[in-house]
């Protein structure tokens, strides 16, 4: 069973992966990338990361997915391009080969071992209680000050990005007048 | 039957390397940064996997982190896309050169 669901959602995720870089339409692409999403929240459920799996579906499939058509649509940007076009001679063929390269040496290094460590340093991951119960636990007492500090990342996010979309009232881009 | 963890980890290494692939080959900025979007994914799916195989919830605090700084990074990114697009009408990493020197 446990095999079924990985087959399934590691077809889901590598099939979806090849669609977003391979689709000549730009919509095309961002569905494609919601399958690989959705596929690597079923990977996680299987993974008992319960609460990852949410976010992972409402954060990523539902905002950030939603922006990238948002984005799309607004730009007028959803036609088709020609993917053949290379103006770079050579580019694609060392980017296929660098990404062979990849690979290769991943599962070459991967041969000796593919984990090595200590175990449960910031605390264990099954036993007793829920997986958001853990998790939280972990979040606010080990990594609070990291916690802390995404917040603050949000902010300035949020800032810049507000920042980037003003308008000036004398009508040019903002950046324009002051340098 | 429970997967090992080493079929996890190869599968996120294929996803990783097709999002690197594709942020080389394409040119269109959105595609690009939707190859971005499927790196960060395969790292994730690598830190779950380690922290079940470690037994360690601190691998899916660390996906968590990913998560938020990863939702950050998409709303600048794509201010600072739609800003360009204010200026030109094509959407092309190859034209966007005006610090050429």
């Amino acid at each position: 069973m446990d095999w079924v669901v990985f087959v399934v959602a590691g077809v889901a995720v590598l099939s979806g992966a090849l669609g977003v870089i391979l689709a000549t339409h730009p919509v095309h692409s961002a569905l494609m990338l919601v399958l690989t999403l959705f596929g690597v929240a079923v990977l996680f459920v299987a993974q008992q990361a319960h609460f990852l799996a949410a976010v992972q579906v409402i954060v990523y499939a539902g905002a950030i997915v939603v922006l990238f058509l948002f984005v799309i649509m607004l730009l007028g940007v959803d036609r088709s391009e020609n993917i053949r076009s290379e103006p770079l001679p050579g580019q694609r063929s060392i980017a296929y080969l660098s990404g062979i390269g990849m690979i290769a040496a991943i599962f070459l290094l991967a041969r000796t071992a593919w984990v090595s460590g200590a175990e449960s340093v910031a605390g264990a991951a099954d036993g007793p209680g829920g997986n958001v119960e853990k998790l939280a636990g972990s979040l606010f007492t080990r990594y609070l000050l990291a916690f802390e500090m995404t917040s603050v990342l949000l902010v300035i996010a949020v800032v810049g990005a507000v920042v980037l979309a003003r308008h000036s009232p004398s009508g040019g881009v903002r950046d324009a007048e002051e340098t | 039957m429970t997967v090992p963890g080493a079929w996890y980890l190869g599968l996120a290494a294929m996803l990783f390397t097709i999002g690197g692939v594709g942020l080389l080959i394409r040119r269109n900025v959105l595609i690009m940064f939707m190859c971005v979007e499927l790196m960060l994914n395969a790292v994730n799916l690598t830190f779950v996997t380690f922290a079940r195989m470690l037994n360690d919830i601190g691998g899916q605090v660390v996906v968590f982190f990913v998560l938020v700084v990863a939702a950050a990074e998409v709303v600048v990114g794509l201010a600072i896309i739609v800003s360009i697009f204010r200026r030109r009408t094509e959407a092309t990493a190859d034209d966007i050169s005006l610090l050429k020197g």
